[in-house]
């Protein structure tokens, strides 16, 4: 029974840990499409964050450093489909689009050049990592039953970017909700025209719109290669920025909702790597690569409007056009 | 800003392609540079690589096989204003269906059966994977972008699923099925070619090729000759006034993708008939997503689509020559191009576009002038 428990917590403990760049990604996806912004670009900025990370940390030999070049990429990235959205109306999904395979290819391309390693970037060293924090007392609490056992396993023993990414849910939260900001962003997202009457400027906010996700996407990519990872693997966000895409419409466009969503996924992705070569009873060989299907097939259900319903911003993918 | 005089067509379809490559290039180049290799070498090995070396003409449209079918099931999809980048999903499930075929008959039927069973099977396989999405859009409102992503990675798991369970080949390791006897094989051009009697060098180029340009042909009549590519024009300039037209938009769009999945679902045949002779894990490689680039590269027509693929398969075929001549740079290098062609092409498509339009409407009045002065003067 004890052990049983053990099990259920470190697959909990799991579950946050893989759901940390997505709940980052999510909610970087909520500031870009809540202000009319398609971005399925989420999956080339973390990309490439989580090589500039690495790169970086590796070359000043501190995390901080490497994490801060991260988020400066994935602002740059942000820019480049702003300016091919918002200023030049480009098409949004094949722009963020473009972004992803450009990721594909720079990191790889630049990582040879630099480290000679095939596109990998040098294992990080201890300093040059994001540490886990061991909250106090961990140990002598850990022996008190189910609430010092969660304690010490769950919510003791992350870094700070797991921190750092729930404390984002309830900054966006905040943000779209608590500050004129927030009722500018979802009205640029809404109804443009009424914002742009109001002599507030459409661009403006979709641009600090793409800025900001390009800070929480960027240390997505700084949380998968130097803290969660010990360095940059090749394409090692593995489609992680479409899972947080997914989770997003999952949680309907809302922070809290994409944060279950999140946890959801991240938590059959936890479950699946724990059954990796477990056999089950009645059915075998568990079915581990359709369980990490299930976040994409839970999303197109939900789509479909089979279970409730997911309504986008209703501006989403037009540019704006001002009238004269 | 004043409003730029509308671009003239030979500039759209001939001049803003040429110059979205070469900005795509140019910045590739800058790369390159960064680096520390010489773009301008890198530039003749890729040419060479692509062109020149004994067989890699037949690589390079080897390649661009792959890029026709892609390219074409992008294209149709667009003439509906939809966006289907689901391609990858559906030529992967494309070579779940010509394997099971081949699976399943390789030893019954003769080649003249079961080859065009196996491209049936390919087709309709993608047809179904593009024709789902397309009836989520049509009846169910959700956005086919959306879908047709999750529909990639859905293909993926179960392709992972079956190769590496029921399909894997007995007392194998590698997540493939059997090797599919000889009825089951689209014959390569050089064996042809040897047969009747031309001398020609060894590539993975079959006859897939012909069949992919056939598409092209079927592609140009059913858009622009026929009831149904008129339908799936109206509905995309206008969904609205093609309903009061009485065009059935819902049927018209579920149609429409399941004729863009068939396309890229075939081609599978050049890789898995073709070639690979097996179905195997990851066939497709990114190869669907190309045919974004070489849909917006080549304005959606056939033609263009050709000369995209063309192109494509050159840089796809000369970036595999990098790795042999260079240390430092790698096929990767051809992703960034990519990206770049369809960031330029798609994204900032309105970078190039309204300075020409300035340039070419200031040069083109001057013209006019002139000829207008001329006449006054004769007359």
């Amino acid at each position: 029974m004890a052990d049983l428990w053990l099990q259920f917590l470190l697959t909990i403990d799991a579950t946050l840990r893989v759901a940390t760049p997505l709940i980052l990604c999510a909610m970087a996806g909520i500031f870009s499409e809540k202000s009319g912004v398609i971005d399925i670009s989420l999956e080339g900025k973390m990309l490439m964050s989580a090589f500039v990370a690495a790169a970086v940390a590796t070359l000043t030999s501190s995390a901080i450093a490497g994490m801060f070049a991260a988020i400066g990429v994935a602002i740059m990235l942000g820019l480049l489909h702003g300016l091919a959205s918002i200023t030049l109306r480009g098409n949004q999904v094949i722009s963020g689009l473009a972004i992803n395979i450009l990721a594909s290819g720079l990191t790889v391309t630049v990582g040879i050049a630099m480290f000679q390693q095939g596109g990998q970037t040098p294992s990080l060293a201890r300093a040059e990592r994001f540490r886990p924090i061991e909250l106090p007392f961990a140990e002598q609490l850990g022996g008190i039953p189910i609430i010092g056992t969660i304690y010490r396993e769950v919510i003791s023993g992350h870094n700070i970017l797991v921190w750092i990414a729930l404390g984002a849910v309830l900054f966006t939260a905040f943000m779209l909700t608590r500050t004129r900001f927030g009722l500018r962003l979802r009205a640029v997202g809404e109804k443009p025209e009424a914002l742009d009457s109001a002599g507030v400027s459409v661009a403006r906010t979709r641009y600090l719109a793409l800025i900001i996700a390009g800070v929480l996407c960027g240390m997505a990519g700084a949380y998968l290669s130097t803290a969660h990872g010990s360095g940059f693997v090749r394409e090692m966000t593995a489609g992680k920025g479409y899972i947080a895409l997914a989770a997003m419409i999952f949680g309907k466009w809302q922070p809290r909702g994409a944060l279950l969503a999140c946890l959801l996924f991240g938590f059959l992705e936890a479950v699946a790597s724990r059954l990796q070569g477990v056999e089950l009873p009645l059915i075998g060989q568990a079915p581990v690569d359709l369980i990490l299907a299930l976040p994409y097939l839970l999303t197109v259900i939900l789509l479909a409007g089979f279970v409730g319903k997911a309504m986008p911003p209703r501006a989403i993918g037009e540019p704006y056009i001002k009238e004269r | 800003m004043s409003p730029p005089p509308p671009l003239p067509r030979w500039a759209d379809v001939g001049l803003i392609p040429l110059i979205n490559v070469f900005a795509a290039l140019v910045v590739s180049g800058i790369v390159v540079a960064i680096i520390g290799e010489n773009p301008f070498e890198a530039m003749m090995v890729m040419i060479k690589g692509a062109f020149v070396y004994k067989g890699s003409l037949g690589y390079t449209l080897y390649y661009a096989t792959n890029f026709i079918f892609t390219g074409l099931a992008v294209a149709v999809a667009f003439h509906a204003m939809l966006f289907n980048i689901g391609g990858e999903g559906q030529a992967y499930l494309g070579g779940l269906g010509a394997g099971l075929t081949c699976l399943l008959l390789d030893s019954m039927l003769p080649a003249l059966l079961l080859v065009p069973l196996a491209i049936m099977a390919s087709a309709g396989f993608g047809a179904v994977w593009g024709a789902i999405p397309g009836y989520l859009q049509a009846k169910r409102g959700s956005h086919i972008v959306i879908t047709t992503i999750m529909f990639n990675f859905l293909a993926a798991s179960i392709m992972v699923w079956l190769l590496a369970g029921r399909l894997k080949a007995p007392g194998q390791m590698s997540p493939e099925t059997r090797s599919f006897s000889e009825n089951a094989e689209l014959p390569f051009i050089h064996d042809i070619a040897n047969a009747l009697g031309m001398e020609m060098a060894r590539s993975p180029l079959n006859l897939s090729f012909v069949v992919a340009l056939l598409a092209c042909v079927g592609v140009w009549v059913l858009i622009w000759r026929s009831r149904l590519g008129y339908a799936i024009r109206a509905t995309g300039h206008s969904a609205k006034a093609a309903e009061y037209a009485g065009i059935p938009v819902s049927t018209i769009i579920i149609i429409t993708m399941a004729i863009s999945g068939g396309l890229a679902g075939m081609m599978a045949i050049n890789e898995i008939l073709g070639v690979q002779h097996r179905t195997i894990l990851g066939f497709t490689s990114g190869y669907g997503f190309t045919g974004i680039a070489v849909a917006l590269m080549g304005r959606n027509h056939p033609v263009g689509i050709v000369l995209a693929s063309l192109l494509f398969g050159a840089l796809y075929q000369g970036g595999a020559e990098l790795d042999f001549e260079f240390s430092t740079i790698t096929r990767e290098m051809v992703l960034l191009i990519q990206g770049l062609i369809i960031l330029f092409s798609g994204g900032l498509a309105y970078m190039f576009n309204r300075p020409l339009a300035h340039l070419l409407g200031a040069l083109l009045s001057q013209r006019d002038r002139k000829d207008h002065t001329e006449a006054g003067q004769n007359g």
